[in-house]
């Protein structure tokens, strides 16, 4: 085993010169910088997914590095400078604390660009990229208000940050609009990662009744939770179906792989500039995973809806939103909720019987 | 099933690794020895465990795997500790670096794999009794193995002659030394012990908790660990109370959030570490005298020549 | 056959100077069959990993500004140490500094006030670090319960703690509800000693700490104390050393260390408060007082070698994609030579082919 995976880094080529900036290749650098290890089966594997992907397209025209495992305190400045001086001229950095240090390091390096995922701070070699992953939470509230029996979801949280309960607010509006009086219990693991707290936690939800387990926590821990207990649940971030082959019933899948080549690819042409993508369906930033373990309406209506999203007939952030406490959301975008408000959200709508976490 | 029953269920399960690993070093700090790289041994037998399994397709060839590799990761500490004299928490805590990466690489190959977990017992009649049929004959093999295996080490440690030896070489080396027993060859007993203890818990979170390897899956228990041997002050049957005491507010707290609880959820997260030193702080008030930990805990031994 | 320590009459100075370098050596040694295992290139690997980072300045800040935390907390870790109480709650002490500064911070964020604040900052990092670390050397002075265990736990609380403020009470108004605090005013901001670089006055204020505590261990009858406590609890008893004093005085300075540590890389590095703030800082410290064998010298130098394993395993995996995981293997196995020579210090090795010769012997 251990051969085998030594052999495989020694057939990477050794890149230029001690300090790895003497000579400068022909090939464009590309660097990445990751949150977890590659192989954390959640956010970091699904962007190493895709810079293989990248690599596999332009592999002939590029180079690629990451750095794995870089906390998001004061490392990271230090990581996203070192793959700088290591001459990469375009870095990704993969999570949201990466926002000020990547600032920070473009700031000083105009000549570098940078792309920082989830963020909101730009600058004029920086982009910010991200997937409006709330619109495939709308689908999944839909599929649970249909599948649930007891009419209780249970949703496993990792930290309230906008992201997140966007992403709970999504599910319940899918779920209200099938069925009105459905009810979601909300447990916070404080944790990304932490498989047998996110395992307690399912066993906690179905426990107590619930009888479809949402999460947005990055292991299967609680898909195989929900397999084990013969009841259904949605996977978070990678395809989770070989840990609940009848329990899974779909998945949001991050593929990161087409946004990179193209940015990779503008790079490669000249034509790169600063920019702010949040994409959603219609971008492929992410896709569905097959609808299955739902009869056949259930898996047309789901299509339906997700065709309708993708072409942007309907907004999972309709307006008139009401909120937790009964009154109606300032409606700034239209006859939706404006991209601000959805990413900075911080309130529950109206139905959810839980306080929101720092409120 | 009763909500209850459901709980303790959880808690038995949750407890467990904490448990196993626990046992281990209990023994190891009995013999005077602090061992804490329990964490780092912890990951590698999980690595090992998955891997042992995946590849022989059973559970006990994975436990055994798990056993056999926190084992040969504890010898490292016992050579450094015993053979050459190093600090011992030092040494203990570069264990957890090196275990870290190793599991790291022997995982790498296994990321995304899956296999089946430990079956959950099932003994026809026993099983099925309305409320305690579930608990005592009802949970994977591993729960009752750690119940059994303290028990088994109380009686080693008061009830046998050996047991008494070890913790003479915790209480004081130099007369154990100079009644003739090999201090430095029990000791390393003890540290294999606590490392098959530590490679057998952390193979539990892949083989019966969660059924796929992931690199830092162990996630800060082989600290608890740790804390939970000194909150025993040393002692088996304390040892037991405080794991199943941890195990139960973590789950409790989950069930609280779940029930809608509204106290913010970092307070909840932390009432396990906190309920933890609020419980020392009386039992040790409770106590009369000193401390009950082994006189030699962390102390280096060399024989006099 | 058989490994016997055989402890030498007195420390031996010459070993003490040179048991580094055989460490070094063992460790290149061992690095290069794993690195020609790797099919890597040993001589570059090393060079990657020892003198790289030696060689431009950009490196050497980076090196001093990962140093700095460390030392300041190994340093106060080290006086706990010698005097027998086992603070293993760096960490949480680092934290809770950070907090109760950022706290100053945070409150006269946009108002006119002026140049106390950084100072008024540090003050606080320290004085809530050592208060907190005040909670468990009180535990085991007045109720005996064992700080290595409530010390610990502590940490736990003190990182929950954090993550509530900056979800709460104290997040950016104009951050989109993230969790961080804003960007600290420039008045609340450590000041970097070379422009364009991150080298910033907390590494001097380091230097300083480790100044002191060399003063204080060598020179002054409270450093003796400390040493004496440590060593020879009864002897210190009889010469009138109040154990259970030098406890609390322990703690509380190693917490204020840690707390002053935690706002400065809160107030310098970083700029802000989030979570996530440390990677560790108050366990590696742990290790790096002992590499540095409780000595404050020895701290600088172990805090500065540790963190230049660190620059040089980033640059490894980027100029020689060499995984992160080979990166901590490597660090183990330099960690365990290093000490490891170090117990040549005290003691002789010797092979016994006579397996019994020892027991004979003792008897």
């Amino acid at each position: 085993m251990m051969k085998r995976l030594l052999g495989a880094a020694a057939a990477l080529v050794l890149a230029g010169s001690i300090a790895g900036v003497a000579h400068a290749a022909d090939k464009l650098k590309v660097g990445f910088i990751y949150l977890g290890p590659i192989g954390d089966l959640g956010w970091t594997y699904q962007h190493e997914l895709g810079r293989q992907a990248l690599v596999k397209e332009l592999g002939d025209k590029i180079e690629t590095t990451y750095l794995e495992n870089v906390p998001e305190g004061p490392d990271s400045e230090r990581a996203i400078e070192q793959l700088v001086r290591a001459g990469n001229k375009l870095i990704f950095t993969t999570s949201f604390g990466y926002m000020d240090p990547t600032l920070k390091v473009a700031k000083k390096y105009p000549n570098v660009h940078f792309e920082h995922a989830t963020g909101y701070k730009r600058d004029k070699n920086m982009s910010t990229y991200s997937g409006r992953w709330y619109q495939g939470r709308y689908i999944q509230g839909q599929i649970a208000a249909k599948m649930s029996k007891a009419g209780v979801l249970g949703y496993i949280g990792s930290f309230p940050i906008p992201e997140v309960v966007s992403g709970i607010n999504a599910t319940m509006l899918g779920a209200q609009s099938i069925n009105p009086n459905i009810k979601v219990k909300i447990i916070w693991v404080n944790t990304w990662f932490d498989p047998g707290k996110e395992a307690d936690a399912a066993k906690a939800l179905l426990d107590q009744g619930a009888d479809i387990i949402m999460q947005h926590t990055d292991s299967p821990a609680a898909m195989q939770v929900a397999a084990e207990r013969g009841k259904l649940a949605f996977g978070q971030d990678s395809e989770m179906i070989k840990f609940g082959p009848k329990a899974q019933l779909t998945s949001i899948l991050d593929t990161w792989g087409p946004y990179y080549i193209a940015r990779v690819k503008a790079e490669l042409d000249g034509t790169w500039k600063s920019e702010d993508t949040w994409g959603g369906l219609d971008s492929k930033m992410f896709e569905m995973a097959p609808y299955t373990n739902m009869p056949d309406d259930v898996k047309k209506m789901a299509e339906e809806t997700q065709a309708a999203i993708t072409s942007g007939k309907l907004h999972p952030f309709k307006c008139p939103i009401v909120a937790q406490d009964g009154k109606e959301v300032e409606c700034k975008g239209g006859d939706h909720l404006a991209d601000g408000q959805i990413l900075g959200m911080n309130f529950y709508v109206k139905g959810v019987d839980d306080k929101l976490p720092g409120k | 099933m009763l909500l209850v029953e459901a709980i303790i269920l959880s808690v038995l399960a949750a407890s467990t690794p904490l448990l196993l690993a626990a046992t281990g070093e209990l023994v190891t700090e009995r013999a005077g020895v602090l061992n804490l790289g329990v964490e780092g041994m912890m990951i590698v037998g999980a690595a090992c465990g998955f891997a042992g399994a995946w590849v022989s397709g059973s559970i006990i060839v994975g436990a055994l795997c798990g056993i056999v590799a926190g084992m040969l990761t504890s010898l490292i500490f016992a050579f450094m500790t015993l053979g050459l004299a190093v600090n011992q928490v030092a040494t203990g805590l570069a264990l957890t670096i090196l275990g870290i990466g190793l599991s790291g690489l022997i995982g790498a190959r296994f990321v995304g794999e899956r296999i089946t977990t430990a079956p959950k017992l099932s003994i026809p009649g026993l099983t099925d009794i309305p409320l305690v049929g579930r608990i005592l004959f009802g949970e994977d093999a591993f729960v009752y193995l750690s119940l059994a295996l303290i028990i088994g080490v109380w009686w080693f440690l008061y009830r046998t002659r050996a047991g008494l030896v070890l913790r003479a070489c915790g209480d004081n080396h130099v007369s154990a030394h100079a009644l003739g027993y090999p201090v430095l060859r029990i000791r390393m007993l003890a540290v294999l012990f606590g490392g098959a203890c530590a490679g057998l818990a952390g193979a539990y979170l892949p083989l019966a908790y969660t059924p796929f390897f992931i690199p830092g899956m162990t996630a800060g228990r082989g600290w608890i660990a740790l804390a939970l041997v000194v909150f025993a002050s040393w002692r088996p049957g304390r040892l037991v109370i405080g794991a199943y005491l941890f195990g139960a507010v973590t789950i409790l707290q989950l069930h609280a959030q779940g029930a809608g609880v509204g106290i913010p959820s970092q307070f909840m997260s932390a009432l396990p570490y906190l309920a933890t030193v609020i419980v020392l702080v009386l039992l040790s008030r409770a106590r009369t005298g000193g401390s009950t930990a082994p006189a030699a805990l962390g102390t280096v031994f060399v024989p006099d020549r | 056959m058989q490994l016997v320590l055989e402890k030498r009459a007195e420390r031996s100075r010459t070993i003490a100077l040179v048991s580094p370098l055989i460490a070094i050596a063992l460790t290149l040694i061992t690095m290069s069959v794993l690195f020609a295992i790797l099919g890597k290139n040993p001589i570059t690997a090393l060079g990657v990993y020892f003198i790289a980072p030696l060689t431009d300045g950009y490196s050497l800040q980076e090196i001093a500004v990962k140093a700095t935390p460390l030392v300041m907390i190994a340093i106060g870790l080290s006086l706990c140490y010698l005097a027998n109480a086992w603070n293993i709650g760096a960490e949480g002490q680092f934290l809770i500094g950070a907090v109760a500064g950022s706290w100053i911070a945070v409150t006269t964020q946009g108002t006119e006030a002026g140049h106390w604040v950084l100072p008024a900052m540090l003050v606080a990092g320290a004085v809530a670090g050592a208060l907190y670390a005040l909670i468990p050397a009180l535990c085991r002075v007045r109720f005996g319960a064992s700080e290595i265990l409530t010390s610990l736990m502590l940490v736990y609380v003190a990182d929950l703690l954090l993550d509530y403020l900056v979800r709460g009470p104290w997040r950016d108004p104009a951050g989109f509800n993230f969790p961080t605090t804003a960007e600290f005013d420039p008045v609340a901001t450590v000041p970097v000693l070379i422009e364009g670089g991150r080298l910033h006055l907390g590494s001097i204020i380091a230097l300083i700490v480790v100044a002191g505590a060399f003063v204080l261990l060598d020179r002054t009858i409270k450093g003796f104390e400390i040493r004496v406590v440590g060593v020879a609890p009864r002897a210190a008893r009889f010469g009138g050393f109040n154990a259970n004093q030098l406890v609390l005085l322990t703690f509380a300075v190693s917490g204020a260390l840690a707390g002053l540590a935690g706002i400065i890389e809160v107030a310098g590095p970083i700029g802000h408060l989030q979570p996530g703030i440390s990677p560790g800082y108050g366990f590696t410290a742990i290790i790096v007082a002992f590499l540095g064998r409780l000595n404050p010298i020895g701290i600088l130098i172990a805090g500065l070698f540790l963190a230049l394993t660190f620059i040089g395993g980033e640059q490894a995996q980027i100029t020689m994609k060499i995984p992160l995981d080979v990166t901590k293997v490597f660090q183990g196995i330099l960690l365990f030579y290093v000490l490891a020579c170090d117990s040549l210090i005290l003691y002789r090795f010797k092979l016994v082919f006579a397996a019994r010769q020892v027991q004979s012997a003792a008897r």
